[in-house]
């Protein structure tokens, strides 16, 4: 359970050394797009260096390269050395290419789970066999490239990923797994931000990726159940044990009935709640 | 010279309140004698005061970079080779290279700063210095020059603009700087006032610097260069790290109660510490709290305040960027006021003991909260305390915000390398990797019982950083003493050593 | 004939710049030069020497313009200039 993932450039020792202090439930060292062709090397000997010396106290994700690469091989082979890598993210991901990054991550008797990047059209017609596969714990979306392959404009509004995003939350929601939201580009704009985060978290995305540290207490707190919410789900349950106690299969809380639903969601709203300490 | 073999001149360091147990020292305010000279060119001036031998001149430093007085002032002693003087200036920047030639030739043997870096600062930590360098506070150097440790002969004064009756101020001019705070003590105390400007007008109705003290006004060409006085460092810092200590700092402040209908706060003009006074405004938005004052150096973050109606009144003792010029100007809340009233220990208004909280920086913090702000970790004079040991003992809370590391140098240091401010004023640290209270402050131990933040001891941070970085070998310096820090009351309490 | 020349990081804050080069027969030699040598030098000799003893390398020239990279970034770029310097 993911609220914020911080994108951390391969290459950047001081950026790298820093990215567990922003309070992102996930790191993200990125080996592809923040990475020039000729510095592949040089960043994956970067982060896999980093990761032999600290253990950061968060998890740690590695974006590889993608399989049309000819840098994936080698990333992989880096990766596999550690033993305190939790999660590969794979860019332009296929199925085929994740049961193929999965038999190799068994192979290696490695514990780690793999988030895809939907970014091209193909993929998302894939997205429900990709959220069913057994290391896939969470599916992004990429916008940007994936707008790319849509041949339009991506605008700060989204309506051009609209469909992609309901998609994603779908088929990760029927999966029980972490829907989450493409980066908001502009760093700058603290209310755009908000604004996305906010409608991301509307239609079901549970996280969100950011590409700047500064993002993150906004999304954090978005994705965070509200104390309102928390005492909601509180009385909800309590409202529960009284009517068992009582003997009542169906009973209502400030007037209204409340049924398995309501209370599998307060359930789940005091676990994250729990989980990201505002209980 | 004798100075570290012979007589002790000056007492070692107590503590910051002993001050308290000795009266204030006052020599006489100076008695203008005859009506105001004008004149047309320093020469003149050192000409008609017989500027001679072992005198002491002083300046002040609010043109910055952009200052031509003390290099001018310079050029003509170098011309007249004049010898032995003493240089009392505020601070000292990097354009205020001329000096270099006349320290190694003798010229200039004596230096009182506030604030020096450059290569003045190269040169004296060298050992060029045939004399005491002396690194006073703001407080500290009004405390001695109207007690009269430092006997001024010549005051030479930037005024930006001067009247018919010699009145001077900062707020307008071609090089306009706004507040003159630090050389009202010169302007009272002084044996001549020189006002220096470019500027002559009918008029003023308000002044930083009244006429009465003024024995000369010189007209020259020009003063400064405008570009060189908005200072270096006052812009909030884009680095995510500082931003995230600044986030934090405010959470803490918040948890604490500072943050309350009628707080009062300064921030240095670090990129760290302007981040806080954005956090903090964002914060009184939210919670819908106004403020009663800011003061010490000031900056556009809290000008838009006060125009917002957040803050009731500045109090200004130097303007750091152009806005705050405009603001000093235009505003009747936006008050002057000299360096005594700001942060002179026997100023009976004294500002900074009415701060609720102060935000400063380190380049080094050690386990006894002793911070330096004097020279870096290889022992070059890299500033001076300015303002920060007076706030620090003044404000109710002193957080010091710093990153844990930078570029492999911990910051925090089981000693540090000078102390300028002394560690029983320093009451909280902000970094990156968590809060070190000083178990001084078991009030605010209390208030954050319970806090999310991450409250950890200095030791805990300074191990956390070790294990980043390796631990440093010990620095080493000279025997050599070519400086010392003057803490606020008069009192030594470090030395600076030789390179 | 041309020299060949292993080189990688940057001379950026919290970084370094390795270039490795062949030394001959004149075993390994180790030039540093960092900001923060006064309190390290001997930290970052230490990673290098036993970087090129795991590499086996035993006649290289080794130069280190250091701006406070930690341990770990020091050892990655070396290890990098390495494999330059030997593929090719």
């Amino acid at each position: 359970m993911r609220r914020s993932l911080l994108f951390i450039p391969g290459n950047n020792p001081g950026m790298l050394q820093s990215s567990d202090v922003f309070e992102a439930d996930a790191v993200i060292f990125d080996l592809e797009d923040a990475v020039s062709g000729t510095e592949k090397d040089s960043a994956r000997f970067l982060v896999t260096s980093y990761l032999k010396n600290y253990s950061p106290s968060l998890e740690v994700i590695v974006r590889i390269n993608g399989f049309d690469t000819p840098f994936c091989a080698e990333d992989l082979k880096a990766l596999f050395m550690l033993d305190n890598l939790n999660t590969i993210m794979l860019p332009k991901a296929r199925v085929e290419d994740l049961l193929q990054l999965s038999e190799m991550i068994k192979n290696n008797k490695k514990d780690i789970k793999i988030i895809p990047i939907i970014e091209q059209a193909i993929s998302l017609i894939e997205v429900d066999q990709i959220a069913k596969l057994e290391l896939v714990d969470g599916i992004l979306l990429g916008a940007e490239d994936f707008t790319k392959d849509l041949e339009v404009t991506r605008t700060k509004e989204g309506v051009e990923i609209f469909y992609a995003r309901n998609r994603i939350v779908t088929a990760c929601k029927a999966y029980k797994i972490d829907a989450i939201d493409t980066p908001f580009t502009d760093t700058t704009d603290n209310e755009g931000l908000t604004k996305d985060t906010k409608f991301a978290k509307s239609i079901g995305m549970n996280a969100k990726s950011a590409i700047h540290p500064n993002q993150i207490e906004t999304i954090n707190q978005i994705f965070t159940p509200t104390t309102k919410e928390v005492d909601y789900a509180k009385r909800v349950l309590m409202a529960r044990d009284e009517a068992f106690a009582k003997g009542l299969g169906v009973f209502s809380l400030d007037g209204k009935m409340v049924d398995k639903p309501v209370i599998e969601r307060a359930e789940k709203v005091l676990e994250k709640a729990k989980k990201f300490g505002v209980l | 010279m004798d100075k570290n073999n012979g007589i002790r001149k000056y007492k070692t360091f107590i503590n910051s309140e002993d001050y308290k147990n000795h009266p204030r020292k006052l020599i006489d305010k100076k008695n203008k004698a005859d009506n105001t000279i004008w004149l047309k060119s320093l020469e003149d001036v050192f000409d008609f005061l017989n500027i001679t031998d072992g005198m002491c001149l002083s300046f002040h430093h609010h043109l910055r970079n952009g200052d031509y007085v003390l290099n001018d002032v310079c050029k003509v002693i170098k011309k007249r080779n004049i010898k032995n003087l003493s240089i009392a200036a505020s601070s000292i920047f990097p354009n205020n290279k001329p000096l270099v030639e006349l320290i190694e030739n003798g010229n200039v043997t004596n230096i009182y700063t506030n604030y020096l870096n450059g290569p003045v600062s190269d040169a004296i930590v060298s050992g060029k210095l045939k004399g005491e360098l002396i690194m006073n506070t703001h407080g500290g150097r009004a405390r001695s020059i109207e007690s009269g440790e430092i006997k001024i002969d010549v005051a030479f004064l930037a005024t930006p603009t001067v009247d018919k009756c010699a009145n001077g101020t900062g707020a307008m001019g071609p090089v306009a700087c706004g507040s003159l705070g630090y050389a009202i003590p010169d302007s009272l105390y002084a044996n001549k006032v020189v006002l220096v400007t470019d500027n002559v007008i009918e008029k003023l109705d308000q002044y930083d610097i009244d006429g009465k003290y003024v024995d000369i006004v010189c007209q020259v060409q020009a003063i400064g260069d405008a570009k060189g006085i908005v200072s270096g460092t006052t812009k909030i810092t884009k680095d995510p790290t500082g931003l995230k200590i600044a986030r934090d700092t405010v959470k803490l402040l918040d948890e604490i109660g500072l943050i309350k209908d009628g707080f009062s706060m300064q921030t240095g003009a670090g990129g760290t510490s302007l981040a806080v006074a954005y956090y903090v405004r964002k914060l009184m938005e939210e919670k819908n709290i106004k403020g009663s004052f800011a003061t010490g150096g000031i900056t556009s973050y809290f000008v838009k305040m006060l125009e917002d109606g957040l803050l009731k009144d500045i109090y200004d003792v130097q303007c750091f960027d152009l806005d705050a010029v405009r603001s000093y100007k235009e505003n009747r809340n936006h008050h002057g006021m000299s360096a005594s009233m700001y942060a002179n220990p026997y100023d009976e208004n004294v500002i900074v003991n009415k701060l609720d909280f102060v935000i400063l920086g380190a380049t080094e913090i050690d386990l006894d909260f002793n911070v330096n702000v004097t020279t870096d970790s290889h022992g070059n004079v890299i500033g001076g305390s300015g303002g920060h040991s007076d706030t620090a003992n003044g404000a109710n809370v002193t957080v010091i915000v710093t990153n844990l590391v930078k570029s492999r140098m911990p910051i925090i240091k089981e000693h540090v390398t000078t102390i300028t401010t002394p560690g029983s004023d320093i009451d909280v640290l902000v970094c990156e990797r968590g809060i070190a209270i000083n178990p001084r402050r078991k009030d605010l131990l209390e208030k954050v019982k319970g806090s999310k933040l991450n409250i950890c001891t200095i030791s805990e941070l300074l191990e956390i950083a070790h294990h980043y970085t390796g631990k440093p070998k010990p620095s080493h310096h000279t025997d050599q003493i070519v400086g010392e820090v003057m803490y606020r009351d008069g009192t030594i309490i470090d030395h600076i050593y030789k390179k | 004939m041309k020299m060949k020349i292993g080189m990688c990081g940057s001379i950026e804050s919290n970084d370094c710049l390795i270039v490795i080069k062949n030394n001959k027969e004149n075993g390994n030699h180790i030039i540093i030069n960092s900001i923060v040598g006064d309190f390290f030098y001997e930290q970052i000799y230490e990673v290098i020497a036993i970087t090129l003893k795991e590499k086996n390398l035993n006649n290289v020239l080794v130069e280190c313009t250091d701006k406070g990279a930690l341990d770990y970034t020091i050892k990655a770029r070396l290890l990098c200039a390495i494999e330059r310097y030997l593929g090719e």
